[in-house]
């Protein structure tokens, strides 16, 4: 068996899983936010069950519309507190936590070899730990937390296969680009995403997370990674007790619908253009593309990693004038690291702003909409219709490298083509 | 279960984003929702579904976010069913959840025009497109999600099996 196959049997107590197969699975971890969290608190009062299955797998955290940027935002963050009150849950507040999908595994809440649903489609990040982590709806996610369980289809699985060293400001996020530019928005659609090869071994958790958290992109229903020392190193003091990281890769004789290589050696920076995440073209094919907002954040590329490397090509520069550029540390881990780096000097001396950890502009609620008419290029994961605000603005998705080039420039910019200070 | 009503289509890749854009997320009661369904392709449908419609859509349709609100507004601005070449997961779990029937058609985008008159029965198995005279053969759900469908939803559904 696969990865995925081996944690959903292990979960539904069967030795053995075959894909099409449904299983009902036992969950070890849920988690909600403040959008998704207040339909799923009020189907989870309709079912008449009157505690959550087991308190200490359920996790709230705030980040979409924080801090409230309305006062129907503020009426959700209050159902939201009040629910994990009732139910004594964990919740992660303004200012306490930060993005869901990087708060979770930073503070412990994903363990290897695990079923995690999230009310939340980018869930499939935890795949990077080699757990099984999959978005539900709210009404879903109700039902899980009454009943501890979730019907699952066993998927096939796609194995993507990556060798090559990255060249330079070629980062993570252009290959997951590569990729669904190569098998479409639907290329995985129901079906797992397993990366393997040496590029992956190689990769950081942080590179690992990013690729995880847009195999969504394609319709996957997972992304997942074999865990590994890298694994281990990132997870030992978050998490009580890790499980046999060997024992849960994938099996030698294990199966695939298909396997899909990629080499990274050759790779350029990659960019999304509007309006669909596989509309992929190399950064030096985009052509002149003049940006008004240049976004740096989200659960995609909102890590110490990404700042360190946005902050390298803007160290020393200024923003573009008539852009505005926007940097959202993806937790508060995040932010004090960035602090403690004299990151965020940098971003703010070059004319940025430094918001709190949040969602931010990624799903146009909130903070940093565009107008009608305006171009944004962003680390988000996201480039569709309306997504950031008005329905006639353009979204560009790149890496963080790509948007500090662009957001100095003021245009979408290959970053290999500025020069930098160490 | 029998659904018919007129066809509204649309093409592939339809993402939640279009049917119920992030800045409406806010909303909680689902007829506030309703009169933003689909407002990024088309702002008129929601006038158009009063009457009930059955929505054609083309491959990957609800691709996106996990927002349970996106199949809401749809259903309460009158949506009676969704016919896809394909669906998301998420969105094709969470329609089912919330009681709005939605089935799998390969081919139908192709043979369907605005207004044709539809009946999908989910029980048979198939979609009937009475204005062109063609039907489809569809593969059917399983029973426990036609039950669910049936008991109006996930939440009525285990209400019902509680209560046995």
């Amino acid at each position: 068996m696969n990865i995925t196959e081996k944690i959903l049997a292990k979960a539904s107590g069967k030795t053995t899983v075959q894909p099409g197969e449904i299983v009902d699975a036992n969950v070890d971890m849920v988690m909600i936010h403040d959008l998704t969290g207040p339909l799923a608190v009020e189907a989870f009062k309709k079912i008449g069950t009157e505690k959550v299955w087991n308190n200490q797998k359920v996790v709230v955290i705030l980040d979409h519309q924080i801090p409230a940027e309305s006062i129907k935002a503020a009426e959700l963050h209050k159902t939201m507190r009040q629910f994990a009150k009732d139910q004594k849950l964990r919740i992660y507040d303004v200012g306490r936590g930060g993005v869901c999908h990087q708060v979770m595994p930073e503070q412990g809440h994903v363990v290897p070899g695990t079923v995690i649903v999230g009310a939340d489609s980018h869930t499939c990040t935890y795949g990077a730990f080699g757990a099984f982590a999959t978005g539900i709806g709210s009404t879903e996610a109700a039902a899980v937390m009454a009943t501890g369980k979730i019907w699952l289809k066993v998927p096939e699985a796609i194995r993507i296969n990556v060798n090559g060293k990255f060249g330079k400001y070629v980062t993570p996020k252009d290959l997951v680009l590569n990729i669904i530019g190569k098998l479409g928005v639907d290329g995985a659609i129901y079906k797992s995403t397993e990366f393997t090869g040496r590029t992956i071994r190689e990769m950081s958790i942080a590179g690992r997370m990013t690729i995880c958290n847009m195999a969504v992109e394609m319709g996957a229903k997972n992304g997942i990674v074999e865990p590994d020392a890298t694994t281990r190193k990132f997870l030992q003091n978050r998490v009580d007790t890790l499980p046999d990281l060997e024992a849960l890769g994938s099996d030698k004789d294990a199966t695939y619908e298909q396997t899909v290589e990629f080499n990274v050696a050759e790779l350029e920076p990659q960019v999304a253009c509007p309006s669909s995440v596989d509309n992929v073209k190399p950064v030096t094919e985009v052509g002149d593309v003049p940006i008004e907002q240049a976004f740096i954040g989200s659960c995609t590329n909102g890590r110490i990693e990404d700042l360190r490397l946005a902050a390298q090509i803007m160290k020393g520069k200024k923003v573009k004038d008539g852009v505005r550029a926007l940097v959202i540390p993806a937790s508060m881990e995040v932010y004090k690291q960035a602090l403690a780096e004299g990151l965020t000097d940098i971003f703010t001396d070059a004319g940025a702003m430094v918001c709190g950890p949040a969602c931010g502009p990624c799903l146009g609620g909130h903070i940093g909409l565009l107008a009608a008419g305006e171009t944004c290029v962003s680390t988000s994961n996201r480039n569709f219709i309306g997504r950031m605000g008005s329905k006639e603005a353009s979204v560009y998705l790149a890496s963080p490298a790509t948007v500090a080039a662009s957001a100095v420039t003021g245009k979408i910019t290959d970053p290999r083509t500025l020069e930098t200070k160490q | 279960m029998k659904v018919s009503g007129p066809a509204v289509k649309f093409g592939k890749n339809v993402d939640t984003d279009v049917i119920l854009p992030g800045k409406y997320l806010v909303l909680v009661d689902p007829y506030d929702l309703a009169k933003h369904a689909l407002e990024g392709l088309d702002p008129d449908f929601p006038n158009k579904a009063k009457k009930g419609v059955i929505i054609v859509g083309g491959k990957n349709f609800g691709c996106g976010s996990s927002r349970e609100q996106a199949p809401l507004a749809l259903k309460y601005s009158g949506v009676k069913c969704v016919v896809a070449e394909t669906f998301a997961r998420i969105f094709f779990r969470n329609a089912i959840n919330i009681g709005l029937p939605v089935i799998e058609c390969k081919g139908i985008s192709a043979t369907v025009d605005d207004g044709d008159e539809l009946t999908v029965d989910f029980e048979a198995g198939t979609v009937q497109n009475l204005s062109k005279g063609k039907n489809f053969q569809v593969a059917k759900l399983p029973p426990f999600i036609l039950e669910i469908l049936a008991d109006g939803g996930l939440i009525e559904n285990l209400r019902r099996r509680k209560k046995k």
